[in-house]
């Protein structure tokens, strides 16, 4: 298999065209989207190489059908993704729930602007949090990865290809107009020394029969998809281990969902992703994710420079949440900071997970610039100052 | 009983039967509509292993899930097209059929029905259209006749329906026909014509929902419906030579359009051999 780009090399490029060729590195062999600012050049790059790798690019008709063209795809086994951003996102929540009920394995990419609506285009946020957990209506689990540099948007593309095929469900790459647009060197590894995950398939007839029971006892059943024969049947109804609707029996809907959501949060360890700067011996600790954390690690040496013995906890994943970790935290330092580009999404997480143990603060930023390290500094100074 | 007349009933074979008796209230169309397709695959010979359909939301997607015994996906309000899309082009060697009724494909689901007919991708639609939104208790739907009384237009209905075998075919669909399920022979024809043409198919049926929409309009009975759709049916031959007020009311039955016009998952792996020849990368 021969690649349009160069692999096995680095190369220099933007974070939205690292998402697409992290994409097809990970398999990814339908895409469907729409046009829209910040994420379109995930689009045009998927059109450009798909025919090259004998992959299908459609442009579909809004952001429902492309939510919907690429779950249909992957109940035909392809691995399958769509990109958006904010406006697009919210009409994609009512199918990104049919894609967790029907435990279908997608991609979908965020590129984050400013809103809530039309807002600011070309401009990043993060805004868009909340809505990538509980966006979709319902009880619910999912994963949601946040990079914070297009070589991080390039491996946790391939890393959401794995999770979604490993624990049949959808997964959110959650970035911003930032990362999307950015340009950096990117280390491309060589397609063999990439780890690829495929979904569990039905290991004859009579597992088939259960696209919807768990019947490895691992929480995750294999997915019959179509056109083997199997006369699979699948629905956003709340159904049994065999996929017949099942409305109103209460044990039925709570079984099912319950495995859902335990799938997820059963294998946290698995899924959960973090890295630690200077947080040891940390007093104060800041909690970021995503583009911010770049101006968080500078903003603790800074920190520390001036006698603040602060750390940084960089989340790469922030759905499933590991509330145990955060008030591990919470008992070794006295604050934790919470920069994010919104008026305090992941805070009320890390406030709940803190447990009351230290005191938590937002540091809030809106209108499209992403905080500096400097204002994270004085922010934190002026907290520390006031106890 | 019920179990005599499924093992009596020659189309049982390609139903869930554990999904039986259905659902739909007693008089409804949506069973003559299942029978006339299962008849339609019969007499083609389709292997229903070879067939995925595809439903959206409401009375008439029940028709296609979960009765029909085939690969099924029962997807969203208005998004079955949508979705048949991402299957159809992973399985361009399989039969794609979309079952569901106007509300869920005319209404909200309007966009995906006139894309899907513009880009001409080989699925079928079987588009059951009873003037009604019948399962959440018959609300008004963009097919009601103008002045019909629904729950949501108590007085009376002050907008006009879409005629929507006409938008499809001009958007581009390779097959459109309209029946009514007073003429099932002819439905079943065009189902199986549908089924074998290149591109995409819609076949839209006029049904009869006696308890949403007739029990408000005069026609309580099933059979009152059924001679309404007699009565009022126009071949589109004759209609061609009638003017629009003496169509008012009328249903015009028959073939539409049928033509050969490029499939969209044609033309998606033309481009990919073309752009493999031409950009390729070739073998390593």
């Amino acid at each position: 298999m021969r690649y349009p780009f160069p692999v096995g090399k680095s190369d220099f490029i933007q974070g939205d065209e690292a998402i697409a060729r992290a994409a097809i590195l990970a398999g990814c062999r339908f895409y469907a989207g729409y046009p829209i600012t910040p994420a379109s050049e995930i689009f045009e790059a998927m059109a450009l190489y798909m025919p090259l790798v004998d992959g299908v690019s459609i442009q579909m008709e809004d952001e429902l059908a492309s939510i919907a063209a690429i779950i249909g795809a992957s109940w035909v086994g392809a691995k399958a993704m769509t990109a958006t951003s904010g406006p697009g996102f919210s009409l994609m929540m009512e199918n990104l729930g049919y894609a967790i009920m029907t435990e279908t394995p997608i991609v979908v990419v965020d590129v984050q602007r400013s809103g809530p609506s039309t807002g600011q285009p070309t401009l990043a946020a993060q805004g868009d949090v909340m809505q990538a957990i509980w966006g979709t209506h319902g009880d619910h689990s999912l994963i949601v990865l946040t990079p914070a540099t297009v070589q991080e948007a390039f491996d946790m593309t391939i890393r959401a290809f794995n999770l979604a095929e490993k624990y049949r469900t959808p997964v959110i790459l959650l970035t911003d107009a930032e990362v999307g647009h950015m340009r950096e060197r990117v280390n491309i590894p060589n397609p063999e020394d990439i780890e690829l995950v495929y979904r569990k398939l039905p290991a004859n007839e009579e597992e088939a029969k259960y696209p919807f029971g768990d019947i490895h006892g691992d929480l995750i059943p294999p997915m019959p998809i179509f056109g083997k024969g199997y006369r699979t049947y699948v629905t956003g109804l709340t159904h049994d281990e065999k996929g017949r609707p099942k409305t109103v029996d209460a044990e039925i809907h709570h079984k099912l969902i319950e495995r859902i959501v335990n799938k997820i949060e059963k294998n946290k360890k698995d899924i959960i992703d973090y890295e630690t700067f200077e947080l040891d011996d940390a007093e104060v600790a800041i909690v970021s994710y995503g583009i911010v954390a770049r101006s968080a690690i500078r903003a603790v040496k800074m920190l520390r420079g001036e006698g603040i013995k602060a750390g940084l906890l960089k989340l790469n994943v922030v759905w499933p949440f590991d509330f145990e970790m955060i008030e591990k935290i919470a008992e070794q330092v006295h604050a934790i900071y919470v920069p994010e580009m919104n008026l305090g999404q992941l805070y009320h997480l890390v406030k709940e997970g803190a447990n009351g143990k230290a005191r938590v603060e937002l540091i809030p930023k809106i209108g499209g610039e992403v905080h500096t390290p400097q204002e994270i500094v004085k922010a934190v100074k002026r907290c520390e100052k006031c106890i | 009983m019920a179990k005599e007349i499924y093992t009596k009933y020659k189309m049982a074979k390609y139903l869930r039967k554990e999904a039986l008796p259905t659902a739909l209230c007693p008089g409804c169309g949506g069973g003559t509509v299942l029978n006339a397709f299962a008849n339609a695959i019969d007499q083609l010979k389709i292997d229903p292993k070879d067939l995925v359909v595809v439903s959206g939301i409401g009375c008439s997607a029940w028709i296609a899930s979960p009765y029909f015994l085939a690969d099924t996906l029962h997807t969203t309000h208005g998004r079955a097209i949508a979705f048949a899309t991402g299957v159809k082009v992973g399985l361009p060697d399989k039969k794609v059929v979309v079952i569901s009724g106007d509300g869920d494909l005319a209404g909200i689901g309007g966009n995906h029905l006139i894309h899907a007919a513009r880009r001409n991708i080989d699925i079928t639609v079987i588009l059951v259209n009873n003037f009604i939104y019948g399962m959440t208790g018959g609300q008004v739907a963009p097919t009601t006749p103008f002045g019909a009384k629904t729950t949501t237009t108590p007085y009376r209905n002050i907008e006009h329906p879409l005629n929507i075998a006409e938008v499809v075919a001009e958007a581009g669909a390779s097959y459109v026909a309209r029946w009514t399920t007073a003429h099932v022979y002819q439905l079943i024809e065009s189902i199986k014509k549908a089924l074998t043409v290149k591109g995409f198919s819609l076949v839209e049926v006029i049904s009869q929902c006696p308890v949403q929409f007739g029990r408000r309009n005069k026609m309580k009975e099933p059979a009152e419906m059924l001679r309404w759709f007699l009565k009022n049916s126009i071949p589109i031959s004759k209609a061609k030579k009638m003017s629009p007020e003496e169509l008012e009311g009328k249903f015009v039955i028959g073939e539409f359009v049928n033509r050969q016009r490029p499939e969209f998952t044609e033309e998606l792996n033309k481009l990919i051999d073309e752009v493999a020849e031409h950009f390729g990368l070739g073998d390593e």
